[in-house]
């Protein structure tokens, strides 16, 4: 498998979140009782006719500039036609010859060296239904035209992709830019995010085309990566057995571990793309494309290089917090009010990303604030409380959005940095423990940690260390 | 003179003035389809009990001394391919038997709005695929002035229930020649307005990029009356033009002096009935006579206009009917007891079942036209000769205000004449194929008679240029009567017909 490299191409159908669906006004949304977000237009009712909703031709450019693409002038829309119970009109509106974003690339990241991989193409189509098969072991399937009419995208890449590391980069990146520009949520489980891979293999350095293998049926980031690992793994194995790797679609099986055949691209159906004639050429001004360019946010790779500069934070920790815009945004609303912007980077890459993670949130959705989190911050500062106890003090604040201060009354958390008292501690520590003490004064380092824990014990963890140390020094 | 004889404008006036109220015109209306229904046979469906409520409604309006919309109360049948909503529109096939649309086309939309009452569905070749109505799937429509005849296709329907009596205008589709030929056929007038002039929302799509909606009507005011409220933009519509639409009343003044007619040779070669031929050159002669320039010209792609058409409608016509396989609404095939059908089975029996024989011709020919490997030698070259035929009219549009030739080739022929020869049926639009290519708008009116069967002139004009088309055939119709004859089917003295139709058209035999 040394000498095999494999060429990988994908391409991804990302669902985009405008206000209503691409050709008729009805809502688009998720996970709404069966074909109620329908209407004439979407249920394809004989008669009908779709018009094009801006917001759709709007995000296209959005995500096209943000892909670093050339927006076409001239595009236009044409029908897929094919016959399936999920697809009303038996033909599905999507673009053909004159793609609207063409050329363009994106920068990827695997082990600390960057590559670039090209974007063939980007066009607008709309989503078919969803098919409900034998529910209760009934004979028929059901049909859900929620979905149907719902704007995509589809995202070709050039087959510069060479590891399966390397694809899933790739799709990370390309949510992360999708999601700063707020086009899709890019959700692979709720499906607003598909993926298809194009893989073949060859002997290393060689630059020959050997038939290639269209893998389907992937559900996450993660299992993309484990099943083109198989694929190639698959390949290998039978060119190095001197067979061929026919041209084929295969499913990924994440129970086994592997691709199985699905059907050969030699059945593959004639599609009869043509022109729809219902809806008018898609021209686009110069002037439009650069007014969308021009209101496009700073993008994951500038803002990275950014918060390196700006913050001095290193290029992983920039790259760790720039991949999600609602983290960036609240990374910087953090740093930007505190004056160590490392050690917010090290809370929000630490405790904060673990906490989301533990809780399986949505950034979004936590109820921690900026501000919260400076504030604590400033009191571990002041040294109202330690960095040990701020760690309870941050679980605290993150579940329930309170603020530090008030964690710290209600639990009795505050430092105690009065001498007087810690000095009655200690000596109450000093005179139960005479044999450590003596310890101690014979020489054994590890006897002052026991007396230092027990003074923490008897406060609770409050005490100020810093004076524990020197109040047991003195003592003793 | 009845009631039903009368014009749309002279039975507004009527209604206007409370000399005739909107519900007589209705009684007046139904008493006569009631009366010649039973052989002329235009309508799929009627509904007469809406139509009596919605002028029961336009005479309480006008007693409570409301403004009435230009034709309110006047009854209008409407071509069973435009959606009515609660009221079935089946498009004449057995798979959109039991359709019934939850939503109005535009048009019809509009005329409620403007209180039109509305008669019922007109019959119609199966998804306006045909040229004598012999293809919708539930019987054939007969000419009011010869019930042997056809009443020419697709719109056979709406054309012979305006020549009948058994509606004051009707509406129509033309995608290929669907109204002026039958309106030639039939002694009426019958306009196919430019493309996107009126919104297509809501209309059956045959093919999209030639379907337009247009009147049949008594005379030419009538036309532009009708056109005054259907046409404008439509945001339903994305071919629909943003163009401001004009009075076409304002057209009507009866003076053509220094009109530039042109008369393209190619229109009245090979193939062309002389007697047919006969009867426009008086129509044109008359025009002259009235003050026009006339000149022959020359129309050099004419002659592929009618092979672009049978590539390119039926290309579009085979995505359109796509959709019709069984799954959410129409007709779908059940298997016999015992059978199971997979998804595959079900599409293909549902679509044998439910489509006729013309109409899975056509959805044969589209597919192989667009299949890979043929779409560059057949559509796409289609599509380069429909702008050649363009380019051929926009080049005589700058030298004439409208163009003239014969509507249809020959007059109305007899059931059957045709109907199992394809080619020779194509043929009846060749005059009218190439208006539909290039977009432009395009009208019939009454010129004359052959052997007592009516010969429509047909004037095209540039695209919006539908003014100057009417300002023509108002300022001919005037000058002659055609336009006020009326077919021979009082009860007691029409001839019976002789030729025995089948019921269910072409889904038998
Ligand atoms: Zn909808």
């Amino acid at each position: 498998m040394d000498n095999y490299e494999a060429v990988i191409g994908l391409e991804v159908h990302v669902e985009l979140h405008t206000k209503t669906k691409a050709f008729c006004s009805c809502p688009n949304e998720f996970g709404k009782e069966p074909n109620t977000n329908v209407c004439p237009i979407c249920l394809g009712l004989p008669g009908v006719l779709p018009v094009i909703n801006e917001a759709l031709l709007e995000y296209a450019v959005k995500a096209g500039l943000a892909l670093n693409c050339e927006i076409a002038a001239f595009s236009k829309f044409d029908r897929k036609n094919y016959y399936y119970p999920d697809l009303p009109k038996n033909y599905q509106i999507s673009q053909y010859d004159l793609p609207l974003c063409r050329n363009g690339y994106l920068d990827i990241e695997v082990n600390g060296a960057t590559r670039r991989v090209g974007i063939t193409r980007v066009h607008m189509e709309e989503d078919a239904g969803k098919l409900v098969h034998g529910e209760g072991g009934a004979d028929y399937s059901l049909v859900d035209l929620n979905r149907a009419g719902v704007p995509l995208l589809e995202i070709v890449s050039e087959p510069d992709i060479r590891t399966p590391e390397e694809a899933k980069a790739y799709l990370e990146k390309l949510k992360s830019i999708l999601s700063y520009i707020d086009v899709s949520d890019c959700k692979m489980e709720e499906g607003s995010l598909r993926c298809d891979a194009n893989i073949s293999v060859r002997p290393a350095g060689t630059g020959i085309l050997n038939p290639k293998t269209e893998i389907k049926n992937m559900n996450s980031f993660r299992a993309v990566q484990r099943a083109l690992e198989a694929e190639i793994k698959r390949q290998c194995a039978v060119w190095a057995a001197g067979g061929t790797v026919e041209s084929e679609t295969r499913a990924w099986d994440e129970n086994k571990g592997t691709t199985v055949p699905m059907r050969s691209k030699e059945e593959a159906s004639d599609y009869r793309y043509f022109p729809d004639p219902d809806l008018v050429p898609i021209v686009i001004s110069p002037d439009r494309v650069s007014r969308i360019k021009s209101e496009l946010p700073e993008l994951p790779d500038a803002r990275a290089r950014r918060f390196t500069s700006e913050y001095g934070l290193s290029a992983y920790d920039a790259g760790v917090l720039t991949a999600s815009r609602a983290l960036a945004d609240f990374y910087e609303a953090c740093a930007r009010n505190y004056r160590d912007p490392k050690l917010v980077s090290n809370w929000v890459t630490g405790e904060f990303l673990r906490l989301v993670n533990a809780r399986n949130l949505e950034i979004r959705d936590v109820k921690l604030t900026p501000a919260h989190l400076v504030e604590m911050l400033e009191l571990i500062d002041k040294g109202t409380i330690s960095g040990k106890i701020a760690k309870t003090v941050f679980e605290e604040m993150f579940d329930t959005g309170k603020r530090a201060e008030d964690i710290i009354k209600e639990k009795g958390l505050v430092q105690i940095s009065d001498e007087g008292e810690l000095s009655r501690i200690v000596e109450e520590v000093v005179t139960a423990n005479p044999g450590v003490v003596a310890d101690y004064r014979n020489g054994k380092e590890k006897a002052f940690a026991f007396l230092v824990g027990q003074v923490m014990k008897a406060t609770r963890g409050k005490a100020n260390p810093q004076l524990v140390n020197r109040l047991l020094k003195e003592r003793i | 003179m009845e009631i039903y004889d009368l014009t749309a404008h002279e039975l507004a006036e009527y209604i206007q003035k409370g000399e005739l109220s909107a519900e007589e015109v209705t009684r007046s209306v139904f008493s006569r389809i009631h009366e010649v229904e039973e052989d002329v046979r235009a309508y799929v469906t009627l509904t007469e009990e809406k139509a009596y409520a919605q002028a029961r409604y336009v005479d309480e309006q006008r007693r409570a001394g409301k403004k009435l919309g230009p034709l309110a109360g006047i009854p209008v049948g409407i071509k069973d391919n435009m959606c009515t909503k609660g009221i079935r529109t089946t498009c004449s096939s057995r798979i959109l038997e039991n359709f019934v649309p939850p939503y109005n086309a535009t048009v019809v939309e509009k005329l409620e709005a403007e209180g039109a009452v509305m008669t019922g569905k007109l019959n119609m070749d199966e998804f306006a695929m045909g040229s004598s109505t012999e293809n919708s799937a539930f019987f054939p429509t007969r000419n009011p002035w010869d019930l042997n005849c056809v009443p020419g296709g697709s719109s056979g329907g709406p054309a012979a229930a305006v020549a009948a009596g058994e509606a004051i205008y009707t509406l129509g589709s033309d995608t290929g020649g669907s109204i002026r030929q039958p309106a030639s056929l039939c002694g009426i007038v019958g306009m196919k307005p430019t493309y996107g002039l009126v919104s297509r929302y809501g209309l059956v799509a045959f093919a999209s990029s030639l379907d337009q909606i247009g009147p049949f009507t008594k005379d030419v005011r009538d036309c532009a009356l009708v056109l005054n409220l259907i046409a404008g933009h439509d945001p339903m519509d994305s071919t629909s033009a943003p163009n401001p639409v004009p009075d076409y009343t304002s057209f009507l003044t009866g003076d053509i002096k220094g009109v530039k007619i042109g008369v393209p040779r190619e229109f009245f070669g090979k193939g062309l009935d002389s007697r047919v031929a006969d009867v426009v050159r008086n129509a044109i002669d008359k025009l002259a006579d009235l003050g026009a320039i006339v000149e022959e010209c020359s129309f050099p792609y004419a002659e592929y206009a009618l092979p672009v058409y049978y590539i390119i409608a039926p290309a579009e016509a085979s995505s359109n009917l796509a959709r019709y396989d069984g799954v959410c609404y129409g007709y779908r095939a059940v298997p016999e007891k015992g059978e199971k059908y997979d998804i595959i089975e079900m599409y293909m029996k549902t679509r044998s079942e439910g489509f006729g024989a013309e109409v899975k011709r056509r959805i044969m020919l589209g597919t192989y036209a667009l299949s890979s490997g043929y779409y560059d030698a057949y559509y796409l070259k289609a599509l380069k000769v429909r702008t050649l035929i363009k380019d051929d009219f926009a080049r005589l549009f700058e030298k004439y205000d409208v163009l003239v030739s014969p509507t249809s080739p020959t007059p109305a022929f007899r059931f059957g004449e045709k109907a199992n020869d394809p080619l020779t049926m194509y043929l009846s639009d060749i005059y009218t194929i190439p208006v539909n290519l290039a977009g432009i708008p395009a009208l019939s009116v009454p010129c004359g008679f052959v052997d007592g069967l009516p010969v429509g002139l047909h004037l095209m004009g540039p695209a919006f240029g539908e003014g100057t088309i009417l300002k023509v055939a108002y300022a001919y119709e005037q000058n002659t009567s055609y336009h006020r004859a009326r077919p021979p089917l009082q009860v007691e003295k029409r001839p019976k017909p002789t030729v025995r139709l089948q019921e269910g058209g072409n889904h038998r035999g």
